[in-house]
């Protein structure tokens, strides 16, 4: 599997674009990424990351407040965040300012 | 029944609001027998049914047709369906959206636009629609939906006339601006059985088709998602149909009507309610044709053994019923059928015939 076409510096910006929202449902069973045509379960760590793409802030504060909300080491949440950033780009479900 | 099944919790709901369309594709999925304006339901109804079917736990409405636009509460209806909680999804010819609809739309929340696109040559695309300059009006109100901000996907259908295009319908998308495209291979049924002879493409075209779409997924990676509806006639497992009968989805009629899957009405013996008369989750939950083939208990041999019983369960039942005479029997397509030899004889039986138009 090649890696994501999506390069993300430390001071990219994500954020869901229109018509991709994230969105609790009790009936379902907890958080799901509402897309074109599409759902997906989100879990907790993608819900974290996702509720922080807000478009103002950067890669970087996003992991640092991960690192500290979470208490993690930094390298690993920003291997995870890229990771799932990197995916959600593919789907073309996330933009980056 | 015996045997309890519980109902699950249903994701989307295709919303038919009518069976008028401007268009006249050889392939539309509306039944033969279509619902008069007179009968359609209105919109205090919609966004009861909405409010209900978010109640229930659906997250996504697909607002769809014939051609949606064709109603003039479309706004309204937009904004029921966001007021109830729902994802919408307007499912569109394009033709008979004006730009200033689709900005009042867009004002009243509507998350995602899907336009259909008969062709990359733009000849051809109006052929099949029987509609002249349809192609021209579909392009520029694509380009609209993405000037506006909404995304959009572009659904090419693919038959034996366009399927040499795959790579140029795929380039005219992303010309447009769309996130997504849809090659959805005919499914054969309503409009699309009646000229199947004269759509139905050959197997080798299919082979092509299909290391195409994985080729061009590469290529496009990031740029534009392609997913692909396969030609289930030359398949060796059936379509999972709808991910199973009265488990994911349900289908609301013009005239109300609670369906399984929109051509659930070709199956005789099968008894739907309305929701005029009943509460959706009352449908979803008791209704005789929910419960019809909802789980396994239903099903023969070879399905009620196989290992993949809950993976495709069984195939699509309308077709068992149109190719084997039974829908309680295994899909056909799946090459454990006793029936599998009828699709390939019928997939052969192309005929360069002229299309018969849906009429309305």
């Amino acid at each position: 599997m090649e890696g994501p076409a999506l390069h993300l510096s430390g001071d990219a910006r994500p954020r869901l674009p229109r018509g991709v929202r994230l969105m609790h449902s009790e009936a379902q069973g907890g958080w799901v990424l509402l897309a074109p045509e599409r759902v997906f379960k989100a879990d907790n760590i993608t819900v974290e990351i996702l509720k922080r793409c807000t478009g103002t802030a950067t890669l970087d504060a996003i992991v640092d407040d991960l690192a500290k909300a979470f208490t993690a080491p930094r390298e690993r949440i920003h291997a995870d965040v890229v990771k799932l950033l990197g995916s959600l780009a593919d789907k073309k479900l996330l933009e980056v300012d | 029944m015996t045997n309890e099944v519980s109902a699950p919790v249903p994701l989307g709901l295709l919303a038919e609001l009518t069976h008028r369309c401007p268009l006249g594709c050889p392939y539309c999925s509306n039944p033969l027998v279509l619902d008069r304006r007179d009968d359609e339901i209105d919109t205090v109804t919609w966004a009861r049914v909405f409010r209900e079917a978010s109640a229930l736990g659906v997250l996504q409405v697909h607002l769809s047709g014939g051609e949606p636009a064709a109603r003039r509460d479309l706004p309204e209806i937009v904004r029921a369906s966001r007021e109830a909680g729902l994802y919408s999804n307007l499912i569109t010819s394009a033709v008979g959206l004006t730009p200033h609809t689709l900005a009042v739309l867009a004002d009243a929340g509507l998350d995602h636009v899907q336009v259909s696109i008969q062709d990359s040559d733009e000849a051809s695309a109006d052929t099949i629609a029987g509609y002249r300059g349809a192609s021209a009006r579909k392009h520029a109100i694509a380009k609209e939906v993405v000037r506006l901000g909404l995304p959009l996907t572009v659904n090419m259908v693919v038959h034996r006339a366009n399927i040499g295009r795959i790579g140029s319908m795929v380039e005219l998308a992303l010309s447009l601006g769309a996130s997504r495209v849809e090659i959805a291979h005919v499914q054969y049924y309503g409009w699309a059985l009646k000229n199947r002879a004269a759509l139905m493409p050959t197997r080798e075209q299919v082979d092509l088709a299909v290391a195409e779409v994985d080729m061009l997924r590469k290529q496009h990676r990031g740029r534009i998602v392609i997913d692909a509806v396969v030609p289930d006639y030359y398949a060796r497992f059936p379509k999972p149909c709808l991910g199973g009968w009265g488990r994911r989805s349900l289908n609301v009629t013009p005239a109300g009507k609670v369906l399984p899957c929109h051509a659930a009405e070709v199956i005789p013996g099968l008894e739907f309610w309305n929701v005029r008369g009943h509460s959706l989750a009352e449908i979803w939950r008791d209704s005789p044709a929910f419960r019809a083939f909802r789980g396994t208990d239903w099903m023969q041999e070879p399905c009620r053994s196989c290992a993949r019983r809950d993976q495709d369960f069984g195939g699509c039942r309308c077709q068992a019923f149109l190719i084997a005479g039974d829908a309680g029997a295994t899909d056909p397509v799946c090459h454990l059928s006793p029936k599998h030899a009828l699709v390939g004889q019928l997939a052969e039986a192309r005929e360069e015939a002229a299309y018969t138009y849906r009429t309305t």
